[in-house]
């Protein structure tokens, strides 16, 4: 490699916590709570504060044109670690540096169902910090890879009259219509039927080329081996392994017992 | 990757973020700057209460017509208790009476639901927080825009009960629009300040309908703060009316009723109106942008 490799995206012995109300062992009743209240000002597990430690100490350093994997099993904390690298959660301890602003590919929070799909894809749009003039010039492009209009004029009905493929589709378009410096997807690739899927796919493969870089959780090892020449194998919020696909994956299949 | 030793070996990682210039994920920007993305996002803020407005009666069959009877249904009940059964309206004539009590309860409910939207409006929309970037005061700013919104709609119905009642539109109607806006200045920094406090502990969205309860009770909504208390030390009433949803209420009646003159109002009506509501934006938003790197957290 002639250039200096740039990085993008630094993470520093980062921790996550998740505190969590309410959730002592075994009773949640008043008696419980009145308790918890009166021993406030002791430390939080005496409160009945159960903590979360989601992520324990992960370093790593991403570079520009890299494609990251993220695998795990469930719970692992791939999820956390995207939102703490989006600058979304904040860290108990350690720190994450990013070049510009790392997104996270998905508007569902923002949209609501009973506005029109119209509405919602204006919505959407503001919501990810496009301007007014860029949904415009980009809406009849998101309503036609949505497909939603195929089957009849969908997109001026109310989002809950939608069928949930539909729906999916139509997050999909509008979570996949701005560019991303350092993109992030969350498991959001196999929705729809299987013609939509192969769209969204291209789609993904030409945001990729966008960005600088590329983050990708996923259960799914043919899509990881497709499209990410790195993985980062989270086991129990630790970094468990970092190296090129093919090493990292053959130990995850050894330890999945596949 | 590198078959060379790469120049950067040996820094630690916050030497290798400054060298290459990059910035904390999810740092707070400075206040003016915060200002800025604000500023930036107003499209969104708009449209997010728009779309909230909207969305509150779209499964209702007489759908948006709710926005204008909702109020009117409000006022109603208030009429039938205080004006009719428990005669609330000592030193009133009837035609001040009817409107000065559909006046306070409509200025009151602009208050009081930018609050109860306010303490939910992080912790009611942790998914959005944890989503995607945008400055947090966007939210109750949005929410606090969406009670003014369904406030317009309630001043019709106010409208159509003044004239019904005598009040005519003549000059002083004019006196409501820097009322309005003071109040929603008020009624934002009140927003973000419950925003903030509700996002650490949302158990204020069980306690605040009590709060907001007993100082509708003593903000003379539906009854005349010093006709009521005439016979108390004379420092109650005068803090009670000094409170900030007296001083609205009081001068929006003053601007919209022709029996309700000034000599209802407190003296520097105008000048505690605008500090109330300066005090109160300026303050809310410095102490809401002061943990805005903390919402995600919940």
């Amino acid at each position: 490699m002639a250039e200096a490799r740039i990085p993008t995206v630094i993470a520093d012995e980062l921790h996550i916590v998740y505190r969590v109300n309410g959730a002592k062992t075994g009773k949640g009743s008043a008696t419980a709570a009145l308790s918890r209240i009166l021993r406030r000002g002791s430390d939080d597990t005496a409160r009945g504060v159960r903590k979360v430690h989601a992520v324990r100490g992960v370093s790593f350093t991403a570079y520009r044109g890299e494609a990251i994997g993220l695998i795990g099993s469930n719970g692992s904390g791939k999820s956390t670690l995207l939102r703490a690298v989006a600058g979304l959660l904040p860290a108990e301890s350690g720190k994450v540096y990013t070049d510009g602003q790392p997104s996270l590919l998905g508007v569902n929070a923002a949209l609501m169902n009973d506005l029109t799909g119209e509405r919602n894809v204006i919505l959407g749009g503001l919501a990810m910090g496009m301007s007014r003039e860029q949904i415009k010039e980009r809406y009849q492009g998101i309503v036609d890879f949505s497909g939603i209009n195929e089957k009849g004029d969908f997109i001026t009905l109310p989002m809950r009259t939608y069928s949930s493929g539909m729906a999916a589709r139509l997050r999909f378009s509008i979570a996949a219509a701005k560019d991303h410096d350092v993109l992030m997807i969350d498991e959001a690739l196999a929705t729809g039927d299987r013609k939509f899927q192969k769209r969204s796919e291209a789609r993904i493969r030409e945001l990729r080329k966008e960005a600088g870089t590329v983050f990708l959780v996923s259960h799914n090892n043919k899509s990881i081996r497709d499209t990410c020449d790195r993985v980062l194998w989270l086991e129990r919020g630790e970094l468990r392994m970092d190296g090129p696909t093919e090493d990292v994956l053959k130990e995850y299949e050894k330890f999945t017992g596949k | 990757m590198s078959d060379r030793p790469s120049p950067d070996e040996g820094l630690s990682p916050a030497e290798l973020a400054a060298k290459y210039g990059l910035a904390v994920s999810g740092a707070r920007p400075g206040l003016g700057e915060y200002v800025a993305q604000l500023w930036g996002r107003r499209h969104f803020i708009l449209a997010f209460s728009q779309a909230k407005l909207t969305a509150q009666y779209s499964q209702a069959k007489l759908g948006q017509l709710w926005q204008v009877a909702t109020p009117l249904l409000n006022a109603l009940v208030y009429f039938l208790i205080f004006g009719l059964i428990l005669n609330a309206d000592r030193g009133m004539a009837r035609e001040v009476y009817i409107p000065f009590l559909v006046t306070g309860v409509f200025v009151f409910t602009f208050t009081q639901s930018s609050v109860m939207a306010g303490v939910r409006a992080i912790s009611g929309n942790l998914g959005l927080v944890r989503a995607l970037h945008f400055p947090r005061a966007s939210l109750p700013i949005s929410f606090s825009l969406q009670q003014l919104q369904q406030l317009l709609f309630s001043m019709i119905v106010l409208f159509v009960v003044a004239v019904a009642f005598g009040s005519y539109p003549r000059l002083s109607w004019v006196l409501i629009l820097p009322v309005l806006a003071l109040q929603f200045l008020f009624n934002t920094g009140l927003a973000m300040i419950m925003a903030r406090m509700g996002a650490k502990t949302p158990d204020l969205a069980q306690l605040m309908p009590f709060v907001m309860r007993t100082w509708m009770y003593a903000s003379g909504v539906m009854f005349s703060i010093p006709v009521m208390l005439a016979d108390h030390p004379r420092w109650i009433a005068d803090v009670l009316q000094w409170n900030p949803a007296a001083i609205y209420m009081d001068l929006m009646r003053f601007a919209l009723i022709d029996g309700y003159g000034s000599e209802n109002l407190p003296p520097h009506v105008w000048a505690v109106a605008g500090g109330w509501a300066a005090l109160v934006a300026l303050g809310g938003f410095v102490y809401f942008w002061k943990a805005e790197e903390r919402y995600g957290r919940g």
